[in-house]
C-alpha cells in the first residue's frame, strides 16, 4: 500500500486506519458535506440522475467483488438486480411487510438466487462461465414474466408504494437521494473493509490462482459462492432502491445489455479497485446524459427520422468507444489515473 | 407426424445456429477469442445486403459477393484496429472489447438503419411454403439450410485442401509452433476475421430473409449459437455444426410439446446443463490445466 511520506504510526489504530492525514480528513469531510447538501444546489433533472449513480455504485460494488477482486466474470447482474427488485415489490405487496423489513430478506433472496447462478463456477471458468451467468440473464427474466404473471404482472409494469418511516414518505427525489447516496456511501465502506480483509484477500488470492488458493488451505467453494452471494445481494440491494427510484418497475429494465454496462463501468473505473467503483458508474451514467443532451443537438441537423435514430444509436456508440479506449490506452482504468494524479500532487514541485 | 414435423423444421433452423457458430468457432480457434459481436456483425450483413438490392436493384447474386467482400473487410478492419493491440490480454479484457464492438457496431446501425424493421424485397429468392406429403416446409429455411451445408463444404475443403487453412490449423494449434514455422500470424487472425464475418453476413442474409432485419432483435438470435458450440465444443468446427441442428431440434420440440414460450429459453438451459455436465462439449478438447 502507498504510505504518504512524513506520517509515523505510532499505534495499531492509525496503522489500520483508512483516513490518515489532516488532508484526508478535510478532503473527506468537505467532500461528504457537499455530497449530502447536494439536493440544495443541482437541479432536479441532475439530482435524478445523481440517484441513479448511486444505485449504480451500489450494484457496481458487488460485479466488482465478484469480477474485480474473485476473477469470476458475470454478465448476469441485471438478472440479479431483478431479483432483488421484484423480491421487495413482491412482499411490500402482499405479504404487507415495510420496505425496511423487505429489502434485508430481498438482498437474501437475489444472494441465495446468485449462489445458484454461481454453482458452475465451481467446475468451468473464463468464457464458459460468462456463458453460464449469460443463460441467468436470460432465464431469470424469463420466469419472471411466464411463472407467476398473476403476482409479478408478466411483462407489463409493476407499480412500487414509496417506503414511510413514522410518517416520513420517501417520494421526492430528494427523499430518494439521502436513501441512494447514504445505502451508497455505507456499501462503499464496507466494500473497502471487505477488500482489505481477510475476505478481500482471498478473494484476490483464488483470482491471481486459483489452484494455488486451495493448496494454500483456501475453500475455494466457500468462497467463490461467497463472492456470488455478495455479488448479487449487492444487486439486490441495488434493485430494490431502483424499484424506489423508479416507482414501477418491469423485466425491460434489467436486460442483458444493462448488465454489460456494469461490466463496462467496471472496466473504465478500474477493476478491484474500490474507488474506480465510483469514478466508473459516475463516469459513464453522465456520458449517458451527456449524450441524450448533445444526441436530439446533433439530430437536429438531419431529418426528423434520422435524427430519433442517431439519439438512439448514440449512447452504445459512445459507450462501446470509451469503454474500448480504457482497455486498449488505459486497462487499469480511472482508479490508475487517479493514483498516478496523487503521486504527480504528493512530490510536485521536486518530481525526482 | 407432428414429430417428423418438429425434428424438420428444427434441423432447418438448425442450420442457422450452425452457421453462426462456425462463425464464433473460426474466430476462437485461431486467435482465442469469443466473439460476442457475431450477432451484429450478421445483421450488419444482413441490411447491407437488403440496401444494396433495394437500392442498386442489384441482381441477388452480385448483391451477396458484394456483401461478403464488404463484411469480410469490416471484420479485417475490427481485429486490425481493435483486438490487434488486445493480443494476448486476459479473458475478461477480450470478452468486454467484444462486447464493446457489438454496442459501438448495433450503435452505428441504429443510426443509420433505425430501429424499425427492414425486410428483404419481395421475390429475391424465388419460391414459397410447399408440402412434402403432410409435413409443411418453408422454402426460405430450405434456402438457408442448403446454403448453410454448402458454406460448412466449403469451409471443410478450404481448411483441409488450401495453403491458407493449412497455415490456420497451426495457428489453431499453438502460435509459437505456427511462428516459428515461418507463418504470418497477424496475417491468419486477419484472414480468419474476414472469414468469420462473411460466413456471418450469409447466416445474416437468410435470417432477414426469413423474418426481416432488426437490429436489436436479430442481433439477439445469436446468442441462441452460443448453446450449439458449447453442446458441440468450443473449438470443434463440426461440433458447432451438430450442435447447432441438436439446439434448433430441442428448441421446436421443447416449443411444440411444452409451451411455445419455453422455446425461448430452451437453448439457455440446455447451454446450462451441458456446463454443469461436461463443460468441454461433445467434440471439444478437454482442457488439462497446468501448474
Amino acid at each position: 500500500m502507498w504510505r504518504p511520506c512524513g506520517t509515523i504510526d505510532d499505534s495499531y489504530e492509525k496503522d489500520l486506519a483508512i483516513v490518515r492525514t489532516p488532508l484526508q480528513w478535510i478532503l473527506m469531510i468537505t467532500g461528504l458535506l457537499v455530497l449530502f447538501l447536494m439536493p440544495y444546489w443541482v437541479s432536479p433533472v441532475m439530482l435524478n440522475t445523481i440517484n441513479l449513480i448511486g444505485i449504480s455504485i451500489i450494484a457496481l460494488h458487488g460485479v466488482n467483488i465478484l469480477t474485480g477482486m474473485t476473477g469470476q466474470i458475470t454478465l448476469g447482474q441485471a438478472s440479479f438486480m431483478a431479483v432483488g427488485s421484484y423480491s421487495m415489490v413482491l412482499m411490500v405487496k402482499y405479504w404487507g411487510l415495510s420496505f425496511w423489513v423487505a429489502t434485508p430478506i430481498a438482498m437474501l433472496v437475489a444472494g441465495a438466487v446468485g449462489i445458484i447462478v454461481g454453482l458452475p463456477s465451481l467446475r468451468i471458468k473464463g468464457f464458459y462461465l460468462a456463458l453460464a451467468t449469460l443463460a441467468a440473464q436470460f432465464i431469470i427474466p424469463w420466469l419472471i414474466v411466464n411463472v407467476r404473471p398473476d403476482l409479478t404482472g408478466g411483462a407489463d409494469t409493476l407499480t412500487v408504494p414509496s417506503p414511510t418511516i413514522g410518517g416520513f414518505k420517501f417520494s421526492s427525489q430528494e427523499s430518494i437521494f439521502y436513501l441512494c447516496m447514504g445505502t451508497a456511501v455505507l456499501v462503499t465502506c464496507f466494500t473497502r473493509n471487505i477488500q482489505r480483509s481477510r475476505f478481500g484477500r482471498v478473494f484476490v488470492a483464488i483470482r491471481d490462482n486459483d489452484l494455488a488458493a486451495e493448496i494454500m488451505g483456501i475453500s475455494i467453494v466457500r468462497y467463490k459462492l461467497l463472492s456470488f452471494f455478495l455479488c448479487s445481494a449487492f444487486a439486490g440491494l441495488a434493485g430494490s432502491l431502483y424499484a424506489i427510484w423508479m416507482r414501477g418497475i418491469s423485466v425491460d429494465h434489467f436486460t442483458l445489455e444493462e448488465s454489460i454496462w456494469y461490466l463496462g463501468m467496471l472496466i473504465v473505473g478500474g477493476m478491484g479497485s474500490v474507488s474506480g467503483v465510483v469514478f466508473g458508474a459516475t463516469l459513464i451514467r453522465s456520458l449517458n446524459i451527456l449524450v441524450s443532451y448533445v444526441g436530439p443537438f446533433i439530430g437536429s441537423f438531419f431529418p426528423a427520422a434520422t435524427s430519433l435514430a442517431i439519439e438512439t444509436g448514440m449512447g452504445p456508440v459512445i459507450f462501446g468507444l470509451v469503454v474500448l479506449s480504457f482497455l486498449i490506452l488505459e486497462p487499469k482504468g480511472l482508479a490508475r489515473i487517479w493514483e498516478r494524479f496523487k503521486a504527480f500532487y504528493r512530490l510536485w514541485p521536486f518530481s525526482y | 407426424m407432428l414429430f417428423l414435423q418438429f425434428l424438420i423444421s428444427g434441423i432447418l433452423t438448425g442450420g442457422i445456429y450452425g452457421l453462426i457458430g462456425v462463425s464464433i468457432v473460426i474466430i476462437y480457434k485461431s486467435t482465442q477469442i469469443f466473439n460476442f459481436a457475431v450477432g451484429t456483425l450478421m445483421t450488419f450483413g444482413g441490411l447491407v445486403c437488403v440496401f444494396l438490392l433495394s437500392t442498386f436493384n442489384l441482381p441477388f447474386w452480385l448483391a451477396l459477393i458484394f456483401t461478403l467482400m464488404l463484411c469480410g473487410a469490416l471484420g479485417a478492419l475490427i481485429e486490425r484496429s481493435f483486438l490487434r493491440p488486445l493480443l494476448a490480454q486476459p479473458i475478461l479484457t477480450l470478452i468486454m472489447a467484444t462486447l464493446a464492438i457489438e454496442s459501438i457496431l448495433r450503435g452505428a446501425m441504429l443510426m443509420i438503419w433505425t430501429g424499425y424493421t427492414v425486410s428483404f424485397p419481395q421475390g429475391v429468392l424465388p419460391g414459397k411454403t410447399f408440402f412434402v406429403g403432410p409435413l409443411f416446409i418453408s422454402f426460405e429455411f430450405l434456402y438457408a439450410f442448403a446454403v448453410a451445408l454448402i458454406t460448412f463444404a466449403l469451409i471443410g475443403l478450404f481448411f483441409y485442401k488450401t495453403h491458407t487453412g493449412l497455415r490456420m490449423r497451426v495457428t489453431a494449434e499453438s502460435h509459437d509452433v505456427a511462428m516459428s514455422l515461418g507463418v504470418n500470424i497477424t496475417k491468419i487472425f486477419a484472414a480468419t476475421w474476414m472469414l468469420a464475418a462473411a460466413v456471418g453476413a450469409i447466416s445474416g442474409i437468410f435470417i432477414g430473409n426469413r423474418m426481416g432485419l432488426q437490429v436489436s432483435i436479430t442481433s439477439a438470435v445469436a446468442f441462441k449459437a452460443l448453446p450449439a458450440i458449447i453442446f458441440g465444443g468450443l473449438d470443434s468446427l463440426a461440433g458447432a455444426i451438430i450442435g447447432g441442428f441438436i439446439v434448433g431440434v430441442l428448441e421446436k420440440l421443447a416449443g411444440g410439446y411444452i409451451d411455445p414460450k419455453v422455446a425461448e429459453i430452451t437453448p439457455y438451459i440446455i447451454l446450462l446443463l451441458v456446463l454443469m455436465i461436461r463443460p468441454e462439449g461433445l467434440f471439444g478438447q478437454k482442457r488439462v490445466e497446468r501448474i
